[in-house]
């Protein structure tokens, strides 16, 4: 029963990322003034690219064309440990953050390759700047999770959540330094503005698309609906780690209910403010963005300093 | 003692001492004049949010009245002033290059060690949530200071001064819970006719040496040129 | 109680009323009659203290004790005899075109209101209202300095706004941990008054009050120019109107001193350590050395009385700090000698530099010659303030190194050593400036010395023989700080 539970729930992750997509685009659309594709654009667009053939170079090894599988696989695996509804399902003997990053980090790893493969300008490019900003976004990633996890004294994202929800509303200072370190490292992770612009093919700005600039049909729907799930994970590990409540904590029929709800609501939320700062934002120079994942760096240190001093914890 | 001890107000206390902290970093690193400006608004805010949490949490009525003068001054007045001499003398659209950047924010942080070093023996007699607050405060001081030495801009000297001020404010909310009203309303006159006199000597600055670099600022000294 | 409040109304209203009315013909009369009108009120004041012993107001808000009535006196007279020298010099830098009416108007509000700010830091009972009027006091003068608006006393009124507003907030914080240490042994009411916190010291913690004190020294320390916060004092000094630098040097350092003394009571009775005094004596050490032998590179003249106020600020807080009855009187005598000397200088240099229409020292030459009253004005007032017997800077200079030897012999060669240097510095520079020739173009200028002759025959008078009744000041003064009498 609650193997099943734990299917149910990667597979509602998997077939909601792209409504959070559009919901995004459609707030952003909204907030621009401009009038809004349907919510379920995304759905269609993933439709549409699996049903065309997909073109592939002749120059292109094995590594291309298998890359999407590896990638939105990586996905499925990292979204499988993730609590979304619920916490303790049989996944979070796993749920462990530092698995999460690896999986992350592996996707990364094939995506950066593909975009080498074939040889184009653009595909090496883009490959090397998200490389640089991974490298640099990865330690602050990791700092801002140290700082969470020193709390709870885990690394495990199940009971990490459970630890934040027996404890109750306690303001940390680190807590907030982690939170503000993590929406950091979500934008530049996630290829958002300031950091890289999704919706643009500006060959001089492109770090995301120039990577997947030989993609078509259903191989590219493949590599969208990863990075889709790649944001849908940052978002629900930011909601469900320093706003757990509403998560099921029993496996209920009411208690999912509740659950299902309160996730939807809570990443609704914070779609609204991605989107508000993206409208706000202009998009930086790429070589600003080393400030700013340092200073992402800094926060999360901070967040560990205030844990250790200000906390008390001795 | 960990922190989910501590009462609420306690925590907070202590989230927005954390906050305000690292407001004074932001400015340490800030060249361009009007986010050194914003941050310095939020940086009144938070104050101002400190002392409203201590008045509503310890039932102080006196703390409402700082809390809206900080409001009013820190966040408001003060920052737009200083906006709109940036404005006027069309300063906005300067970077200033600091020097020395990385030596300047770990110089910083060896300040932060070194006022937790000089208060170390409050604690003492009192808890360490004090040495904290009191600490950060003295911090928000010394970085104050090191923000008037790393910038060569009138109005970053300006801006570093009042948050001096700031982290005097806030170790007076945390420590002693606001000091007595007349001292209190005597302090918000003396920083509100500082910082008129500071935009009249902003203009006599200008006046003077065409300038806002006070680098420039060097006739009178010990030292044979 | 009365006249206190008297005291501190009458520079307000005076205040308002040269802010209101814009510059007069007479305004400068005006100022006259007001601080000789607030110096009656003094007197008023010290006859009620020395009948009735320390006053303290109905809501505790004022005290007026023996240790700072004569000060109160101290600032009307000095701030009596600047004015009545303050006027023909301001009357006079107006016709040569340095200054207009606004700024006449700006100046003597801003007399009045440093007035103000000055008998409210002496008069306040309370430690935080005492910062708030010793920050006013800055904010008052601070357009002063910078009243010519050259570049120079723009940049000199830059940094000492700067310089002493960075620095009297470390006295803000110093004052926020005293007041924390008075919550917390409970009297939550009054924590701040000072005879509250008197009455409590032996109970108040003493960690936090040796940490409050080296703030407050650092705070206050500035105002006083000890080094190395004193970079503010000589371009004050120097580019302000010369009756600022009178009322600077003889009463802004002085209630910045008294400011520390009050503190270090408290701390004392706290912490039943030489600590706080230790700290004084250090700094004021140093402060007299670097000050004497900066004498010796001056080319300004006002620069250079400056330095000799770092100087001699530096002797008194060293003399505070061994606070020993004897040290203590000396230090309370040479306050005053200091302040009465060093406003006549200021006040016969003020005329030199007007008559030789130039500070730079080397330019004024053979005062004798062009005004005698001037030139010996400044001769006398420099050997007094050298230390020449039979001054009164001699007498109290004597006690100092008198209870240095008894307290701490090794250190008195050190006092020896900065006296002479301080000399030479001195002699150096004045010597060519009162005799030799007279340049070509020097005029002599209308000037009132009788101020001068006023402070230096007092100076000479406390020199010779100190009065029954001031000393009975100083020694209920000295019992009041030290515990003990004098003599």
């Amino acid at each position: 029963m609650n193997w099943l539970l734990a299917v149910l729930q990667t597979v509602l992750f998997v077939a909601l990322a792209p409504l959070l997509a559009g919901w995004i685009k459609w707030c952003k659309c909204r907030l621009q003034n401009r009038k809004a594709p349907s919510l379920f654009q995304p759905y269609r667009d993933l439709l549409k690219l699996t049903r065309k053939q997909p073109v592939v170079s002749d120059q292109a090894s094995w590594i291309f064309t298998t890359s999407p599988y590896i990638i939105f696989s990586a996905m499925v695996l990292a979204a499988s440990i993730v609590p979304l509804v619920a916490v303790d399902l049989p996944t979070s003997a796993n749920a462990d953050v530092i698995v999460l990053i690896g999986f992350f980090s592996f996707a990364r790893f094939f995506l950066a390759l593909a975009g080498l493969d074939i040889g184009t300008a653009f595909g090496g490019m883009g490959s090397s700047r998200e490389m640089t900003i991974s490298s640099m976004a990865e330690p602050a990633m990791l700092m801002g999770i140290f700082a969470l996890t020193m709390s709870a004294s885990t690394t495990n994202l199940s009971f990490a959540i459970d630890f934040v929800l027996n404890e109750g509303l306690v303001l940390r200072p680190s807590f907030i330094f982690a939170l503000l370190s993590l929406m950091l490292v979500a934008i530049a992770e996630t290829g958002r503005i300031p950091v890289d612009n999704p919706a643009t093919h500006l060959e001089l700005t492109m770090i995301h698309e120039a990577m997947i600039l030989e993609y078509s049909g259903r191989h590219l729907a493949l590599i969208e609906w990863a990075s889709q799930l790649k944001l849908m994970l940052y978002g629900v590990l930011i909601a469900n780690i320093f706003f757990p409540w509403g998560i099921a904590e029993r496996i209920t029929v009411e208690a999912l209910k509740y659950g299902l709800l309160a996730i939807v609501v809570k990443l609704a939320l914070l779609a609204v403010l991605l989107a508000l700062s993206e409208t706000l934002f202009a998009k930086m120079r790429l070589f600003r963005v080393q400030e700013f994942l340092s200073f992402a760096y800094l926060l999360g240190l901070l967040g560990m300093l205030s844990h250790i001093i200000l906390e008390g914890a001795r | 003692m960990n922190i989910e001890q501590l009462d609420f107000y306690t925590q907070a206390v202590l989230s927005l001492a954390a906050l305000v902290g690292l407001t004074s970093f932001l400015m340490l690193g800030q060249g361009r004049l009007l986010r050194l400006i914003f941050v310095f608004a939020v940086q009144g805010f938070l104050l101002a949010l400190t002392t409203a949490v201590a008045a509503y949490s310890l039932n102080i009525h006196h703390l409402y009245i700082s809390a809206v003068l900080t409001l009013v001054l820190k966040v408001i007045v003060i920052p737009w002033m200083l906006r709109r001499l940036v404005l006027q003398m069309n300063m906005h659209r300067d970077v200033e290059a600091l020097k020395n950047n990385s030596a300047v924010m770990l110089g910083g942080a060896s300040l932060m060690v070194f006022s937790y070093y000089i208060l170390h023996p409050i604690v003492q007699t009192s808890s360490i949530v004090m040495l904290n607050a009191l600490a950060v405060s003295l911090s928000v001081m010394l970085l104050g200071m090191l923000l008037m030495i790393s910038h060569r801009q009138a109005v970053a000297h300006v801006v570093g001064f009042m948050s001096i001020e700031n982290g005097l404010f806030f170790a007076a909310i945390v420590a002693t819970h606001g000091m007595p009203m007349v001292v209190e309303l005597g302090v918000a006159f003396d920083v509100l006719v500082a910082a008129v006199l500071f935009g009249i000597f902003f203009f006599h600055i200008r006046t003077s040496i065409d300038s806002l670099d006070v680098d420039l600022l060097n006739r009178l000294s010990e030292v044979d040129k | 109680m009365i006249a206190a409040y008297l005291v501190l109304l009458i520079p307000l209203t005076g205040m308002a009323f040269f802010a209101l009315a814009g510059h007069r013909a007479d305004s400068g009369i005006w100022n006259i009659r007001l601080n000789a009108i607030n110096l009656v009120a003094t007197v008023w004041l010290a006859v009620n203290v020395l009948r009735e012993g320390t006053i303290l107001s109905s809501g505790k808000a004022f005290l007026v004790d023996p240790f700072n009535v004569y000060l109160i006196v101290l600032t009307a007279f000095v701030g009596l005899t600047t004015a009545i020298f303050s006027a023909p010099y301001m009357e006079h830098e107006k016709e040569i075109g340095r200054l207009n009416d606004a700024r006449l108007k700006l100046y003597h509000a801003m007399y009045q209101g440093f007035m103000l700010s000055m008998y409210l830091v002496l008069t306040t009972n309370n430690m935080g209202i005492l910062w708030v009027a010793m920050e006013g006091a800055t904010l008052a003068t601070v357009l002063l300095v910078s009243l010519y608006r050259t570049p120079e006393s723009v940049e000199a009124a830059w940094k000492y706004f700067i310089l002493c507003g960075v620095g009297i907030a470390q006295a803000l914080f110093g004052t926020i941990l005293l007041y924390y240490a008075a919550e917390q042994i409970g009297s939550e009411e009054n924590a701040l008054l000072w005879s509250v916190l008197y009455e409590n010291a032996g109970k108040l913690n003493p960690e936090v009050l040796k940490i409050a004190f080296v703030f407050l020294l650092i705070g206050y320390g500035t105002k006083i120019g000890l080094v190395p916060l004193h970079n503010w004092l000589p371009d004050a000094h120097s580019e302000g109107p010369t009756p600022m630098s009178a009322v600077l040097s003889g009463l802004l350092l002085n209630d910045a001193l008294y400011a520390v003394v009050r503190n270090k009571m408290l701390v004392d009775g706290a912490t039943h350590s030489d600590m706080a005094g230790f700290l004084m004596m250090g700094f004021g050490l140093l402060s007299f050395l670097v000050g004497a032998l900066f004498l010796h590179r001056q080319k300004d003249i006002k620069r250079l009385f400056s330095y000799s106020s770092i100087e001699h600020m530096g002797m008194m807080t060293f003399a505070f700090g061994i606070g020993g009855p004897l040290a203590t009187f000396a230090a309370l005598l040479h306050m005053t000698v200091h302040s009465l000397t060093k406003s006549a200088i200021f006040v016969t240099v003020g005329h030199a530099s007007q008559l030789a229409g130039t500070q730079s020292m080397e330019k004024i030459r053979g005062l004798i010659k062009t005004q005698p009253e001037v030139g010996w004005g400044l001769l006398i007032g420099t050997v007094s303030i050298a230390g020449f017997p039979p001054f009164g800077v001699f007498t109290s200079e004597f006690l100092v190194l008198l209870a240095t030897m008894h307290s701490y012999p090794w250190l008195a060669p050190l006092l020896l050593l900065g006296i002479g240097i301080a000399f030479a510095g001195l002699f150096r520079h004045i010597q060519p400036i009162v005799y030799g020739d007279r340049p070509e173009g020097q005029q002599p200028i209308k000037a009132n010395l009788w101020p001068v002759m006023i402070h230096l025959g007092l100076v000479l008078w406390l020199g010779l023989a100190i009065p029954g009744f001031l000393a009975d000041w100083f020694s209920q003064a000295t019992i009041l700080i030290s515990g003990s009498a004098p003599l």
